[in-house]
Formats: structure tokens, C-alpha cells, sequence
């Protein structure tokens, strides 16, 4: 069965295993590099992106992780983890580096604060139909590579999810729900190493 | 598009586990804080060891100082208003702060009632020392309640003894049988709703962080070991001879709270800890966690 390392620096890493196991998948907590290697896919959760970064650097994930992907293995960021597998964060003064993974710029907290975060029904080409999606101080995606295929819009017609080959992100938190389409489509995913 | 919903209130709290959040008093503070990796910082003008030293009425902070932190940090900002004060935490709303701690390391402002916090679009966190006192906040809207320990002690045995009380408590109600739920809420007095709840998945329908004594790299690794979803550090940072350094430690240990080599690691060489103090020294009117109701 393939295997799942869910990034366990900081955030809601617990959400996305009990979904990944909900469906019956192999999901790990992974706070050391042994732990991403081991594994066939990485998520990386929602939590604060300038704390998991950092955590990330510490102790050898940051660069473990770019090795996953280099070697083909599925990426998935939510919310935060979106914000650290893109190009670049666009719309802050201070600097923050990104794994640069996925060809999209993202501006942190780019509907506001907490009392702008809400939820609302989308559509996504990912899980075929409406999906109730959960946005929580989320980002916006502020440019998308043109090999970057949008799989869900929000109701006012911006992109929320997008997909580069085994490279996935969302702005939403589908962990967050009892629904676990998303992360089917991950494993989904997880069979498409295009790079190897 | 629906706002300030439950699910989105306790939604933020979910995105801060395994996180630290620390308090700071000023601009400086708060960028070292956000710097050392913490997940959000709570804003006010004097940390607990300092509240403690004053003496008299503790109240909200300056909104000028509250606003000059969220502009100066792009992590989540909390701030506390004092027990019941609702008119205080309408101000930290409009503000636009992430979450309001209705907390007892302030002067309370009524002695029976806690805020109404449903009534608010900002998500509140609460202070506990038992299963009863975090349901009955719970009850009133909190979406994410938190030990109380004994704030600006330094001295980690209350955060401990108010840990293991809540999880003695859900341990405790699961092995009832569904006739027995009723007298155990009145016994706790706790809403029989979330005891109802609670009996069925086995755990708080909201994240529960530790806070109040926590000084040390080991401090935090305990607690998370104890089962908190988290760390909130008031004066252990910056009472401490080496902010920086001590707020990077508490954070590398509590993300790998179950390492002890990493937490040996972060722990050498840091310095002095904040002073602590012994809890058989407080008079009983110095102890903050008896105020909450």
C-alpha cells in the first residue's frame, strides 16, 4: 500500500491522517527526513507557513522534501503548505522563502483576518462536482504557471486548487470536513510519477 | 458564503496545534517571537510575572499597542479581556484581533457570569482546570479553552494538575454507561449536550492548549506528552535571560516534544529561566486560577 507523510512540524497534521486512514490509506507523521523518504507522498497541512518553514529547515525536511519531489513523488499543500510549495509570496514586505515547487505565486491571509474566513460551496474538476470548502485566513493565488491546471474555482470565480502533474494545492482545507473526496484524489495522484 | 461560524472558530484554533503562542508586550517582542517560529502571539502590556508584581486592577491592553502588533506580524494575533468584561471584548472585535482570551490572568469583571461568546464573530479561548469548567466555557461559545495553570509562576505543577484533570474527566465519562451522563453533568456541572458528545468520540469537541507555568524546552515537551494540542508561553519567554534563544527552544521542543535528544539539544546552554515561585508561598488571593466560574 503506498504511503503518506503528512509534515508534523506544526499545524493540523492529525486531520489529514484520520482522513487519509478514514480511507483506508498507509499515513505517517513525519518530523524527520527518514520519515518523508520512507513515503510515496508528502502533505504538507494547514498551520502558520512562517512556523512550519522554519521547523521545516531546523532538522533536514526543507531540503528532503525537494528531494521527494525530485524524484517524482506527489506533493499536496493546504492552505499553508500551498503557500510554502509555491514559487514565490507576493504582497509582504518582509522576504519568505518557498520550496518553489509548484509554478504559482500566493499572498498569505488574502481575504483578511479571522472574521473574513468562511466557508461556502465550490465545484472542482478533482472530485467532480460540489465540495464545501473551508477557508481559514487562507491565501490567494496571484499568478498560475501556464502548465498549471486550475481543478477549483471559489463562487466568485478565483482559483482555489490547482494541479502540475503529482504536484497538488489547495487554499482550502478539505481535512477539515468528513469528506474525504480530495484526499481520495490524492492517492490518486500518488500513481502518477511523471518525473522518474 | 457563510462567516464566523463554529466550525471557522475552532477551524483557527485547529491550525495552531502543535504550535507555541507567546505573549508579547511590544513591536520588538513580538517580531522576536514570530522570528523564533511561533504560530501566533497574544498582545498585552504587562506579561502574568509582571501583573503579579503590580498588584491592583489588571485590564484590557491599549488598543494603539494592540494594533501596532497586528500590523507589525503576520501571524494570528490574540488579546485578552478580563472575565464577563463583554464590553472589552467588543472592543478587541472591532479591533479585528483573531481570537479574544477571556482571561483570568486579568481582573475579573463579574464574579458569577462569563462572556456570552457566541454572540461575537471573533473565536474566543478560555482558561480551565477541569472537564466541568472547559465544557461550561464550551457551552458559552469558546471555541478553544486551554489549562489555566497558575500564571506568571514559572512553576509548571498547576498546568500539569489541570491537564490531567480534564483527561481524568473524559477518561472517567467514557466509562459510564449513557443512564449515568445525566447526574455525572450535574455532578460536574457541565452541559449535558457536549458530555453526550464527549461519551461518543472520546475527546473535547474543541483544541485545548496548556498555558500557565510553562518556563522550560522540557516544560513544553511535558505537556505535550500530557496531551495538549499546544504551548502558550506568558512570561517564561521574555522573563528569561535569552529571549531569542528560549523562545526558539520552546518551539523545537514542542514540535518534537517526543524526542528527548532534540529536546537535550535545544535545552543546553540557554541560560537562566524566568524566576520561579513556589505555590505553598502564594496566599490563596494570589492565585489566578481560582477566578472563573
Amino acid at each position: 500500500m503506498p504511503r503518506i507523510a503528512v509534515l508534523a512540524m506544526q499545524g493540523d497534521f492529525a486531520e489529514h491522517i484520520r482522513a487519509l486512514k478514514k480511507i483506508g490509506a498507509d499515513a505517517i507523521e513525519a518530523r524527520t527526513p527518514a520519515d518523508i523518504e520512507s513515503a510515496d507522498g508528502v502533505i504538507i497541512p494547514g498551520g502558520e507557513s512562517t512556523t512550519i518553514t522554519k521547523l521545516m529547515k531546523e532538522y533536514g525536511l526543507w531540503d528532503s522534501v525537494k528531494l521527494a519531489h525530485s524524484k517524482g513523488k506527489a506533493i499536496w499543500g493546504t492552505c499553508a503548505g500551498m503557500i510554502i510549495i509555491s514559487r514565490n509570496i507576493v504582497g509582504q514586505e518582509k522576504a519568505q522563502e518557498t520550496l518553489g515547487i509548484l509554478d504559482v505565486d500566493t499572498q498569505r491571509n488574502g481575504y483578511g483576518r479571522q472574521m473574513d474566513s468562511f466557508e461556502e460551496n465550490i465545484l472542482s474538476s478533482a472530485v467532480n462536482g460540489w465540495f464545501h470548502a473551508v477557508f481559514i485566513r487562507a491565501p490567494i493565488l496571484k499568478r498560475i504557471g501556464v502548465k498549471v491546471e486550475v481543478v477549483a474555482k471559489g463562487a466568485d470565480g478565483s482559483p482555489i486548487a490547482v494541479c502540475d502533474g503529482n504536484v497538488f494545492a489547495t487554499s482550502f482545507h478539505p481535512e477539515l470536513t468528513d469528506d474525504t473526496r480530495f484526499h481520495s484524489y490524492f492517492v490518486g495522484l500518488l500513481n502518477k510519477n511523471n518525473r522518474q | 458564503m457563510e462567516k464566523s461560524t463554529f466550525v471557522l472558530k475552532a477551524g483557527l484554533a485547529q491550525m495552531l496545534k502543535g504550535g507555541v503562542i507567546m505573549d508579547v508586550v511590544t513591536v520588538e517582542h513580538a517580531k522576536i517571537a514570530e522570528d523564533a517560529g511561533a504560530c501566533a502571539v497574544m498582545a498585552l502590556e504587562r506579561v502574568p510575572a509582571d501583573i503579579r508584581k503590580a498588584g491592583g486592577v489588571a485590564r484590557m491592553s491599549d488598543p494603539r499597542m494592540i494594533e501596532a502588533i497586528m500590523k507589525a506580524v503576520s501571524v494570528p494575533v490574540m488579546a485578552k479581556c478580563r472575565i464577563g468584561h463583554f464590553a472589552e471584548a467588543q472592543v478587541l472585535q472591532s479591533l479585528g484581533v483573531d481570537y479574544i482570551d477571556e482571561s483570568e490572568v486579568l481582573t475579573p469583571a463579574d464574579d458569577a457570569h462569563h462572556i456570552w461568546k457566541h454572540d461575537f464573530n471573533v473565536p474566543f479561548v478560555c482558561g480551565c482546570r477541569d472537564l466541568g469548567e472547559a465544557l461550561r466555557r464550551i457551552g458559552e461559545g469558546a471555541a478553544m479553552v486551554r489549562t489555566k495553570g497558575e500564571a506568571g509562576t514559572g512553576n509548571i505543577v498547576e498546568a500539569v494538575r489541570h491537564m490531567r484533570a480534564v483527561q481524568d474527566g473524559i477518561r472517567r465519562l467514557q466509562a459510564l454507561g449513557q443512564e449515568e451522563l445525566m447526574a455525572e453533568a450535574k455532578s460536574i456541572g457541565a452541559p449535558i449536550d457536549l458530555m453526550i458528545e464527549i461519551h461518543k468520540t472520546g475527546k473535547l469537541p474543541v483544541v485545548n492548549f496548556c498555558a500557565g507555568g510553562v518556563a522550560t524546552p522540557a516544560d513544553a515537551a511535558l505537556m505535550m506528552q500530557l496531551g495538549a494540542d499546544g504551548i502558550f508561553v506568558g512570561s517564561g519567554i521574555f522573563k528569561s535571560s535569552n529571549p531569542p534563544a528560549f523562545a526558539k527552544a520552546v518551539v523545537k521542543a514542542t514540535t518534537h516534544f517526543k524526542d528527548p535528544v532534540i529536546v537535550a539539544e535545544v535545552s543546553k546552554g540557554l541560560g537562566e529561566a524566568m524566576p520561579g515561585i513556589e505555590m505553598s508561598t502564594l496566599q490563596p488571593e494570589e492565585r489566578l486560577a481560582k477566578r472563573g466560574w
